[in-house]
């Protein structure tokens, strides 16, 4: 069962074009959800969807909806397109293969929260896909489904693309909404949150591609079908980034609910070279990892999070056993580090002590007390070190490099100990 | 007054403003949460983490920053948990991984925030064993400011107080990550006018200003509460010295006045005090012409020879007094009597034909105060820029623009509010009059103005001259229509330190001490029976009268005191010969001024941080400045060089301190009265004591709104105004700020240009009445069309006088 990529598989040369979208139903669903339906008809349908966020925290988009004062306007609709979370790269193919398709999704959302200026922010690092996305809102704006009076509806809806500039903390909801202001990206403190107060300081829903790119269906299809989709708490289909030590690393859409260890055989084709999973990212760096072990989990939101990590952007990365944990922790928190924003103490000055530690120790000059170290470091980002993570900080990018550090601490922690050269007494 | 809510803060309950920063309600119930970013003169940002407590809405204790948590009913707060303490002290470890321990020779160090705080909350030790952060050690971002990138804990306060307070966001966080910093943007350096503010803020030692810089330690210096001598606002300030040195003012926050903030005249404008140029002895003007140097009594028997020659020749009348602006209280008494009670003129003057109707100044109802300007709902500023001539008050009332007052401004050119506001209005300098009838009616461009001042009170209007070519009764005429609108009141501008004091200490012919009419027989004979002395009846002579009679020989001798009029008078050059014409100038001033170097006799005198004494702002609340050092060599306090001066002529005033002349004047002076030295004494909670207008004793003289529309001038009309760094002594020699000035120009609108053929960057000769300068062009597009703007007070700015019409020939 596919929803998201099945007209780019059935027709990967031109699935982008505005003549491909419509000779595929294309534009039905909004033009349904406009003419026939109420807002408040449409919002019902994706409340029953239990459709949750693809973007990383999984929230249930119709609630999120419904956090909206219900008199102040305007509002905004913002598309969160800055995918930056390393392995992922799911929004990338629905941006360059299926504009459209997020596009509609976007007229249906803004519709069901009587909203008529919308934006789409993609990461400057997406040249084609922004591209894309360019002519396919050209194409929209020439056949009158942007604009004024979308399908005679009387619904007006201004739809803006806007490039980042090369931050990752820009897919912070918060932080895009500065950068889209042409501010300094840096997450904004929370409450008040967007829905309440957000874009130029108006409600504002923030709202994934995939997420969004979900709309045409649910209208389609109806709410409890999507939600009959995969198991409770995790409804609907959704798109995987499969890489690291795999033999066929990309982008699968699958009903949730299979296993880690049955995803990465049916579709990753297995590890490379016939080897053992030695540990995995179940959800983007930011998550915690798991083991070899741990490959019997199966792939839902909540027994990801019962496990101690997240399904977060739904990157999968696979470490075989020739890892060198230490290695990969310590260019996963080089990546935090280098886009800390700078703004608040703790991330900014204990990601580069972290990521300065874990080189030193590449470098054959640990310390015993290195180790012991890192972990308190991380408690002074992350107090406690549990999952969902307590914060020093402002937002969860400093957590975020904590996540490396304790998980080859709390699994590899010999192994980390084998690269400490023993101590040389002082003459 | 939000309804209060009940918070636990450490197990004891509290009862505090519902809303109110946690981090400010634990503060004023006595827990100190320790803070880095967080300023309670700006909006909280929660960046450095630092304020971090354990609050408990219900759902369990949660790491929350105090200072962005509003106090809810019902909070149970800890700020000193296990949890609490180990994130503090993670915290400071953070922040002192990358900060250079250089506390030895740092400025900071002994008054340092992180310092501080790491002593009382840190760790103790840091685990942090690689290399540091680096970046060029101090690189200059302004002429004043230096910036030391390693120290910076970037918390912030500067960049946001130069966006948010000062509203010229010249700093800005650069990069990011740990290649955050602080940084100006290219070619454009940080030259604010409130630069120093960011210094004083800083928690470390990451902003430090040239004047202080290596100057001395804390635990050295000496301080003392004081009030800014720049302008007439009255900032409240410490004023700290060591070995007999002053070596720097702070703000102090007077929630009435400056609310911490000065600007970077009043905090670098101390310079001067320990200048080399200072007078230290008396000097006569010698046979050859030449000064020489003399002793005081020397000094005070030729000024009682020749001022009493001139008194039996001439009369009392032959004599006359400028000045008093700049001084205190005491001294503008003590100045006033000595030229009522002691020779008996009525010629003195405390402005210098720059300024306004005295009675307006010190007697208009209904008078505003500062803070009046924080609950208006619109605000009129008619007069000058106040950033250029009331810099603290331009923070005010930006702030209250900010917070949604309706602003307008109506000025001959854009003004440094003018990006706040939201209505503005501009008019050829001498077309005044038709603005404000324009005004009156709601016609044109002035429609939406009317409708905000007369539907959205309170009105606040700030009121005063925008320039020297303007006529001083358009004020009034202003003033004439605003307190008519619905609950108004209003703020008349002047802008020398002290010269509310000095009139209400009587300095204008028009009036006698403590707003008392001059014009009224019942005002002058009580004076009389407090003085035991008649006072002079006849009429006397404003600063201009006193330059003409100088002039055409009806005066023949002056006192100058701390007046420089060759210099600050609009007609230079007619103050220059009525100088050169008098037969006696006795100069009390503290430098060889242009005016001073013409006196026959110049007396040496102490000024401020070596006086004590009172002074009155702009609102007439009266505040102490103190001694905190000694003048230089025979240097005396002005009041008393008076009571010389008087004895000399054999009578006295009776003046024996500072504090028993302001017992005399709280005696004396009607307006004054009771007011002790005692209520004055700075200390916390003290805000100065505001001397109430009471409509009855000096109305405010009333104005035909139609004061003449001036004829349509066939040539350019001149705007003359100040600039807050000028070539005057206070910032001459204030060797810091000398070099700020900007020089003269001669602004012009674009159009003009084009129409006259005048290109910018082009050489002018501008001519007026009373002469010409030569002056680069500069286009100004916010100059309304008609007018060329040439700074008043800079080097080649001053000549031209204060006549209307100006004519612009090209020179290159």
């Amino acid at each position: 069962m596919k929803i998201l990529t099945t007209r780019m598989e059935a027709h990967p040369s031109d699935s982008h074009t505005m003549e491909r979208y419509l000779a595929t139903d294309g534009y039905v669903a909004a033009r349904t959800a406009l003419t026939s339906m109420t807002p408040a008809a449409v919002h019902e349908e994706v409340k029953a969807s239990n459709l949750r966020g693809r973007g990383g925290a999984g929230f249930p988009c119709g609630v999120k909806w419904g956090f909206l004062p219900p008199d102040t306007r305007p509002r905004y609709l913002v598309v969160n397109g800055d995918e930056s979370e390393p392995g992922t790269f799911k929004d990338r193919q629905l941006l360059e293969r299926d504009p459209h398709q997020l596009i509609e999704g976007i007229i249906i959302a803004a519709y069901a929260i009587d909203c008529h200026r919308a934006f789409i922010y993609i990461r400057g690092e997406y040249p084609k896909p922004a591209r894309r996305v360019e002519q396919a809102l050209a194409e929209a704006y020439a056949a009158g489904y942007l604009g004024r009076d979308i399908f005679g509806s009387g619904f007006d809806l201004e739809l803006t693309l806007h490039l980042g500039a090369g931050a990752y903390i820009c897919g912070e909801e918060t932080a895009l909404l500065n950068s889209l202001e042409g501010k300094r990206g840096e997450p904004r403190i929370k409450p008040p949150f967007p829905a309440v107060e957000g874009l130029y300081g108006k409600p504002t829903i923030v709202n994934n591609v995939e997420t969004l790119s979900n709309m045409p269906w649910i209208v389609t299809n109806g709410g409890a079908a999507y939600a009959a989709l995969g198991p409770e708490g995790s409804a609907g289909t959704r798109l995987f980034s499969l890489s690291g030590h795999v033999r066929k690393p990309g982008n699968y859409e699958i009903v949730m609910g299979m296993t880690f260890g049955e995803f990465i055989e049916q579709h990753g084709g297995g590890v490379r070279e016939g080897r053992e999973v030695k540990c995995f990212i179940p959800g983007g760096a930011s998550a915690p990892w798991f083991t070899g072990d741990q490959l019997d989990i199966p792939i839902t939101i909540d027994d990801v999070g019962k496990a101690g990590s997240m399904l977060g952007s739904g990157a999968i990365v696979v470490m075989d056993e020739t890892t060198n944990v230490v290695a990969a922790a310590h260019s996963i928190v080089s990546f935090f580090a280098h886009e800390s924003c700078g703004q608040c103490t703790p991330c900014r000055e204990g990601t580069s002590w972290l990521e300065m530690v874990l080189a030193r120790i590449l470098r054959g000059e640990g310390r015993a007390v290195d180790l012991d170290l890192l972990l308190d470091v991380s408690d002074n980002i992350a107090p406690g070190l549990g999952w969902p993570p307590k914060m020093t900080t402002i937002c969860p990018l400093g957590p975020s490099a904590v996540s490396p550090v304790t998980s080859i601490l709390r699994h590899f922690r010999d192994e980390v100990a084998a690269m400490i050269p023993a101590e040389v007494p002082v003459a | 007054m939000p309804d209060p809510v009940k918070v636990t803060i450490d197990g004891a309950e509290h009862e505090v403003p519902g809303g109110s920063l946690l981090i400010q309600a634990a503060q004023d119930t006595g827990t100190y949460i320790p803070r880095f970013c967080w300023h309670p003169r700006m909006k909280p940002v929660g960046m450095c983490r630092m304020c971090l407590v354990e609050v408990d809405t219900g759902r369990g204790p949660l790491l929350t920053t105090s200072c962005t948590m509003p106090c809810t009913d019902g909070m149970v707060v800890s700020t000193k948990s296990e949890t609490v303490k180990k994130a503090q002290e993670g915290v400071l470890e953070f922040l002192l991984i990358n900060h250079p321990l250089d506390c030895p020779v740092c400025d900071r160090g002994g008054e340092c925030p992180l310092q501080d705080q790491t002593m009382a909350y840190g760790p103790g030790e840091s685990r942090f064993v690689e290399e540091k952060r680096h970046f060029e050690k101090p690189i200059d971002i302004s002429e004043l400011v230096l910036l030391d990138r390693e120290r910076c804990i970037l918390c912030a306060r500067c960049t946001r107080f130069s966006d948010e307070i000062s509203g010229d966001p010249l700093i800005e966080f650069q990069d990011r990550g740990n290649y955050t910093q602080v940084l100006t943007f290219p070619d454009e350096p940080f030259r604010s006018y409130f630069s120093g503010n960011t210094v004083q803020i800083c928690p470390v030692g990451a902003l430090t200003a040239r004047p202080y810089r290596f100057r001395a330690r804390p635990w050295d210096l000496e301080a003392v509460e004081s009030t800014c001598p720049h302008c007439s606002v009255g900032c409240r300030i410490s004023v700290q010295s060591s070995q007999n040195q002053v070596l720097r003012f702070l703000g102090v926050d007077n929630e009435p006045t400056n609310q911490g903030w000065l600007c970077d005249k009043g905090r670098f404008g101390f310079e001067y005090i320990g200048s080399p140029e200072r007078l230290t002895v008396p000097l006569v003007r010698g046979e050859d012409g030449e000064f020489e140097e003399t002793t005081w009594n020397g000094a005070l028997t030729v000024v009682s020879q020749w001022l009493g020659d001139i008194i039996a020749e001439h009369g009392p009348d032959g004599v006359a007094g400028l000045g008093g602006a700049r001084g205190t209280n005491e001294d503008a008494y003590a100045f006033g009597k000595l030229l009522r009670a002691v020779i008996g003129t009525n010629h003195l003057d405390a402005q210098l034909d720059d300024g306004l109707n005295p009675q307006f100044l010190s007697a208009v109802t209904p008078r505003a105060s500062i803070p009046d300007l924080d609950s208006a709902g619109t605000i009129l500023v008619w007069g000058p820029d106040l950033k250029e001539e009331l810099p603290v008050l331009y923070l005010r009332v930006r702030q209250a623009a900010q917070e949604g007052a309706n602003l307008i401004i109506i000025h001959p050119r854009h003004t440094g509010l003018h990006d706040v506001a939201s209505h503005t209005a501009s008019y050829v300098p001498g077309r005044g009059p038709e603005a404000l009838a324009a005004l009156r009616a709601g016609s044109d461009e002035m429609a939406e103005a009317r409708r905000l001042l007369m539907s959205e009170g309170p009105v606040v209007g700030l009121i005063g001259r925008t320039g020297y070519t303007e006529d001083p009764m358009l004020a009034e005429a202003v003033a004439a229509f605003v307190r008519d609108l619905p609950q108004a009141s209003i703020m008349p501008l002047a802008r020398r330190s002290n010269v509310f004091g000095a009139l209400d200490m009587g300095l204008a012919p028009s009036l006698l001490p403590g707003r008392a009419a001059f014009a009224s027989p019942e005002a002058r004979s009580a004076l009389a029976a407090e003085w035991a002395t008649p006072i002079p009846e006849s009429t006397g002579r404003d600063a201009a009268g006193i330059i003409s009679g100088l002039t055409a020989g009806q005066i023949h001798g002056l006192l100058l005191f701390g007046a420089d009029p060759v210099r600050d008078f609009p007609d230079q050059a007619a103050a220059r010969a009525a100088l050169e014409q008098a037969n006696l100038v006795v100069a009390v001033d503290q430098f060889l001024t242009d005016s001073s170097r013409l006196a026959d006799v110049v007396l040496p005198a102490e000024g401020f941080t070596e006086t004590d004494g009172t002074v009155t702002n702009l609102e007439g609340r009266v505040q102490k400045v103190a001694r905190l050092v000694a003048g230089p060599g025979q240097s005396r306090p002005p009041w008393s060089i008076f009571e010389d001066i008087a004895v000399s002529l054999g009578s006295s005033l009776g003046a024996v301190s500072a504090e028993a002349i302001q017992k005399e004047i709280a005696e004396v002076v009607p307006a004054y009265r009771g007011l002790t030295w005692e209520q004055l004494e700075w200390g916390p909670g003290r805000e100065g004591v505001v001397i109430p207008t009471s409509a009855g004793e000096q109305p405010l003289r009333y104005v035909p709104v139609d004061i003449g529309v001036p004829a349509q001038t066939a040539r350019l009309a001149l705007h003359s105004a100040r600039t807050l760094y000028d070539d005057g002594v206070h910032v001459r020699f204030s060797l810091s700020l000398a070099r700020l000035a900007p020089g003269a120009y001669a602004f012009v609108n674009p159009a003009d240009g084009a129409r006259l053929g005048i290109a910018d960057g082009a050489l002018v000769r501008v001519t007026g009445a009373a002469g010409s300068a030569d002056l680069e062009v500069r286009h100004d597009p916010t100059l309304a069309a008609g007018a060329v703007y040439v700074p008043f007070n800079q080097e080649d700015g001053g000549g031209i006088g204060d006549a209307l019409e100006v004519k612009l020939e090209v020179l290159s």
